[in-house]
């Protein structure tokens, strides 16, 4: 408990991860209040609005079939909170296990593990979520599942080093020695003391994810017309950018600063959690 | 150290294994078929069927994969079906393009990163470090693409600096060369800085607060000797393996960078493949891809190995 | 190798003296293989109308005029059709072009394993040579678009000896008998021609090499073209049309393409037809044709840049059923319509490409047909998914471009007649296939034309096709080029080209 009060005070003192968090829980009000905040609704289509630059009536200008692109930005704030988190989520729930599994056996499993680890580490991300995301169709949740099992290795990899080193640890020996079970001892001893690195990584994971999402969407692989996600604005965007520049500024700038902002909170994090820099 | 270096290596070929079991793997959970795509607008039944013979997709997939995996290893990786050019022939004709680009994104990124980490580690928590961190993240931050195209509009066709995509080979002509390749490899490189910086950062704090650092201070050395010919040095080991490392990442990851900005070397070989289901392409490439970062990564294994005894133990 | 070196150093040299000599264009996508037997793609037809010189051309009216062949004689019952060819042709190897050498070309064509020309010549029941000027092709039955195929790929001429040679490696270094010959190809870099000194039209040609250059993005497209590397772009972006017309420094040029935009809908590829009011009922679908402003989806997904249209070919075109006239938007009758069918509400899902061109249409088509109660829903797939989909019947209604070809039966065919192989409508009327019939065995533009009508009326009647608009092609060049000539099957042809 000292502990953690310690690491948030410490975190609380890195100005950049504060503003970074800051931001965050902006967006995140952002995609909740969504319905509330946009000024128009984002499929609305206008077709003699089609494409008009900002306005008292659009603030931040109109897209190609005369939706409001302010309104779309706040709901496709949704999308990426969503990408980012839900992907994360899930190459958490199951590099975590696995890399558990790796670290604490040992031995053939963990020779297997780690080896077909290294195998998708070997492949390029982008490719593998590419390959897996036009497996499943493009829309968000395949591409949320997309990137989720693309970064899964990186978290696997991450626990099983993790966990080799705390698994020699006293106290882990001396729950070994009055023989508790081997789950009870993972979930107990081990996975309190693994976690920390876990969520500076998932973090800085999810900057990455919310960047892949707008990839996936840049090739036509992500959320579903007619509804918004940065990525997929951008993607409509660029065949307008010398003509409607505003189609393009603002989900860019949208991606830059949500994404910053994890990026600074998952440094801040790493710095406040890992003892090393104290 | 023999023990060490024989298990590492001995771990390369299973790790090759579920590379290929992967790749073939991924290849046919792509829906869609390769024939129909290639056959192209016409659609006629006899090229379908002539292409998926060809492609031996008429026959069992074990079979399949075997029959991939012996050309493999007889260095033959098939044929681009699309336009009819041996994939070993493509991958010698775009690899060095990716190199030479991967190459020029990681001098960036060291000259943006390192400095950024130094002075991020050795101001940490005043203004300059936010300033350090906010200048090496930034690239991170920013999706590729967009960023490359905002480029290509500001200083191909506004200022007419730069030529606003495609390539030309250094033999040809040098200046032009370089002149096309900057802009993609700053965009590649920004991304990667931050990588460098986080670990630049790290390296140093703990470089900086070790006995040999404390002792060089005490020693009354000005602290720009200290920082620059002391600690700098020490951390730096890590942080050009990691560059090293970087260059295999790169390797398949200039995917959209290279779309965008129409040069022609892996990435936009392996992903227009993977659309237009050029089988042989998509697992020739990715093949090679990997087994280069795997390569890589055994080096800077053994670079780590041999300047830390400790790890002998 | 020698000769790359060569290029290479001709390429400095003319770098300085100016890019007069060289002509570089930029292509909206990657062709295929260069080999007009195997070719399938529509870009790849760009690139070979430098390489390889046709029997026949099109001019800029569709009208079929000579090339390689300067005069034709069909028989008194329509089954042969005699060549006269031209003299002193020769390929790029030196060889020479008569008679011989296209009853080899068409024989390549029909043989070949793996031949994307098989099914546009398959009426071709042989080829005799009348002399070393003379050709006589003797087909089944009479044919009508025989003459408009043999200006696309099939009456592509390459040299026999290099096509024995090279067998199907052909592709890698084509020789065929165009202005210009092959030297290079970078895959998704360039492809290098360069000026054919043995060229019978020598006159007619300027430049002294070709550079094509595939950039997808038609930002970045336009972006070297106004930054100076590339002196000429196809596909100009709709968009970026109000944008170049101010500046002085580039020209461009517009013509209907023989292509159309449509959305195919599953009447009866499968059972799922039969499942949603789309696909079940004619009425719903011209509800669905009724809630489209065709002028509104024109502006909106296009700039205006497209003419609008309603059959497989533009209402320019003199094969354009008049008795079938584009139906003007009609809510009030829409729904209506759909009252009688009973479903006031019906719901189908669109499947679209992920190109962000077919994802505007079918979001326009959204908005729209929601007016008159209908609920789309969009299903965005990749292209390569979207072909098995469609073969297999799995799915209700397609956003679907067709490229076109200079014949009407090229867009009729093989899409509406029972069975075709781009068929995915299901579409099978015995009605519809002795018309289509009927146009291929009558030369008489009028009876073709009469029968085109009759055609049109039926496919109207039925919908498995909503056509929407025919695209213009669009192309921008630098205001110092001059000579370009436009023609509606899209290809850039060289002859004529000059910079000033």
């Amino acid at each position: 408990m000292n502990g953690r009060m310690n690491a948030w005070r410490r975190l609380a003192r890195r100005k950049g991860a504060m503003v970074g968090l800051g931001f965050v829980f902006l967006f995140v009000l952002l995609a909740v209040l969504a319905p509330w905040i946009a000024p128009h609704d984002p499929l609305a289509t206008s077709w003699g609005a089609i494409r008009k630059a900002p306005s008292a009536a659009y603030l931040f200008g109109t897209d190609e079939i005369g939706r409001d692109v302010l309104s779309r930005v706040v709901w496709g704030a949704r999308a990426s909170l969503l990408a980012g988190v839900v992907s994360v989520c899930i190459s958490l729930s199951l590099g975590v296990p696995i890399g558990m599994m790796a670290g604490y056996l040992g031995g053939w499993t963990d020779a297997l593990i780690s080896r077909f680890t290294d195998a998708m580490l070997a492949c390029p991300f982008l490719i593998l979520a590419i390959a897996l995301a036009a497996f499943l169709g493009p829309s968000l949740t395949n591409a949320m599942i997309a990137i989720g099992i693309s970064a899964t290795p990186i978290f696997i990899r991450l626990t099983r080093a993790q966990v080799m080193a705390v698994k020699v640890e006293d106290y882990v020996e001396a729950a070994r020695a009055v023989g508790n079970p081997h789950l009870r001892i993972a979930l107990r001893h081990i996975f309190p003391n693994i976690l920390a690195p876990v969520i500076v990584q998932a973090t800085l994971a999810i900057a990455a994810a919310i960047i892949a999402e707008a990839s996936l969407s840049f090739l036509g692989l992500g959320q579903q017309p007619p509804a918004p996600s940065w990525g997929s604005m951008l993607n409509t965007a660029k065949n307008y950018v010398d003509n409607a520049p505003w189609m393009a500024v603002w989900p860019g700038v949208s991606i830059f600063l949500l994404v910053l902002s994890f990026n600074l909170l998952g440094d801040g994090l790493r710095d406040a959690l890992d003892p090393r820099h104290t | 150290m023999g023990k060490f270096l024989a298990g590492r290596l001995a771990s390369i070929l299973p790790t090759l294994f579920f590379v290929t079991l992967l790749i073939f793997g991924l290849q046919q959970l792509l829906p869609g078929d390769p024939a129909m795509v290639l056959a192209g607008e016409d659609q006629d039944p006899n090229v379908i069927a002539h292409l998926r013979q060809k492609m031996h997709l008429d026959q069992p997939l074990p079979l399949q994969y075997v029959h991939w995996i012996s050309g493999v290893l007889h260095g033959d990786l098939g044929e681009s079906l699309r336009i009819q050019k041996p994939v070993t022939e493509l991958i010698l004709e775009k690899l060095p393009v990716t190199a030479q680009l991967a190459s020029m994104a990681i001098l960036i990124a060291l000259a943006i990163g390192v400095p950024a980490g130094v002075i991020s580690a050795v101001k940490k928590g005043t203004a300059w470090d936010y300033a350090a961190n906010v200048f090496a993240l930034w690239g991170l931050s920013t999706p590729n693409f967009w960023l490359g195209i905002l480029m290509i509009l500001l200083f191909a066709v506004q200022l007419g600096w730069l030529p606003a995509s495609g390539y030309i080979s250094p033999f040809e002509d040098l200046k032009g060369n370089l002149a096309a390749m900057i802009m993609p490899a700053f965009v590649l490189g920004n991304a990667f800085a931050a990588v460098l910086m986080r670990h630049t950062r790290s390296a140093m704090l703990q470089v900086l607060s070790s006995d040999y650092v404390r002792t060089a201070r005490a020693k009354g050395l000005s602290e720009r000797v200290v920082i620059l010919k002391h600690a700098l040095r020490n951390a730096l080991t890590p942080v050009i393996t990691l560059g090293a490392l970087g260059f295999g990442e790169l390797l398949g990851g200039t995917v959209l960078t290279e779309s965008v900005f129409s040069i022609p070397g892996f990435g936009k070989l392996i992903v227009d493949a993977v659309f237009n289901r050029d089988y042989a392409v998509v697992q020739g490439v990715v093949l090679i891809t990997a087994t280069t970062y795997i390569v890589l990564n055994l080096l800077a294994d053994l670079a780590y190995f041999i300047v830390n005894p400790r790890m002998r133990g | 190798m020698k000769l790359r070196a060569l290029a290479f150093a001709l390429m400095l040299g003319s770098s300085f003296a100016g890019n007069a000599q060289t002509l570089r264009i930029g292509l909206a996508e990657d062709p295929d293989v260069l080999d007009p037997t195997l070719a399938r793609t529509f870009v790849g037809r760009i690139v070979f109308s430098a390489l390889c010189d046709k029997l026949f051309d099109l001019d800029e009216k569709l009208n079929i005029v000579p090339m390689l062949a300067t005069s034709h004689q069909w028989s008194g019952d329509n089954k042969t059709l005699t060549l006269k060819l031209r003299q002193g042709v020769t390929f790029h190897d030196g060889e020479k072009f008569d008679a011989a050498a296209v009853k080899f070309n068409l024989e390549r064509h029909k043989n070949m394993a793996g031949s994307n020309r098989r099914g546009e010549l398959a009426p071709v029941a042989g080829v005799d040579v009348i002399d070393a000027q003379t050709v006589r092709i003797n087909l089944t039955a009479p044919f009508a678009p025989l003459m408009a195929v043999l200006t696309d790929r099939a009456g592509m001429m390459v040299s026999p000896k290099a096509a024995a040679a090279a067998g199907e490696k052909f592709g890698a270094n084509p020789v065929c008998s165009g202005p210009y010959k092959f030297v290079e190809r970078v895959a998704q870099d360039r492809m290098v021609l360069e000026r054919y000194a043995g060229y019978w039209n020598k006159a007619a040609i300027n430049f002294e090499r070709i550079t094509y250059l595939p950039i997808v993005d038609a930002t970045v497209r336009l972006a070297n073209l106004r930054s100076g590397q590339l002196d000429f772009i196809e596909r100009l972006a709709p968009s970026d049309v109000p944008g170049l017309k101010g500046d002085a420094r580039f020209k461009i040029a517009k013509i209907v393409e023989i292509g159309y935009q449509g959305i195919t809908i599953n009447v009866a590829k499968s059972d799922q037809a039969q499942k949603n009011p789309l696909g079940k009922d004619a009425r719903v679908r011209e509800a669905f044709e009724l809630s489209l402003d065709r002028d509104g989806i024109v502006q909106v997904a296009m700039d205006g840049e497209a003419d609008k249209g309603n059959q497989w070919i533009a209402p320019v075109n003199r094969y354009y059923g008049k008795s079938a006239p584009i139906p003007k938007r009609d809510i009030p009758k829409a729904r209506k319509l759909l009252a009688e069918a009973g479903v006031s509400n019906p719901s189908f899902t669109l499947m679209t490409p992920t190109t962000s061109d077919a994802q505007r249409i079918a979001q326009v088509v959204q908005a729209m047909a929601k007016e008159a109660g209908f609920d789309v829903k969009i299903q965005s797939t990749e292209f390569a998914t979207t072909l098995n989909l469609a073969d297999k019947g799995q799915f209700e209604a397609y956003v679907l471009a067709w490229s076109g070809r200079a014949d009407p039966d090229g867009n009729l065919h093989s899409q509406l007649s029972c069975g075709g192989p781009t068929n995915y409508s299901g579409f099978c009327s015995k009605e519809v296939d002795a018309l289509i019939t009927e146009t291929r065995v009558n030369l008489d533009p009028a009876k073709r034309a009469a029968a085109y009508d009759k055609i049109a009326a039926l496919i109207q009647k039925d919908r498995p096709i909503v056509y929407l608009y025919h695209r213009h092609w669009l192309w921008a060049y630098s205001s110092k080029l001059s000579g370009f000539r436009t023609a509606p099957d899209g290809m850039v042809r060289v002859q004529g080209l000059k910079m000033n």
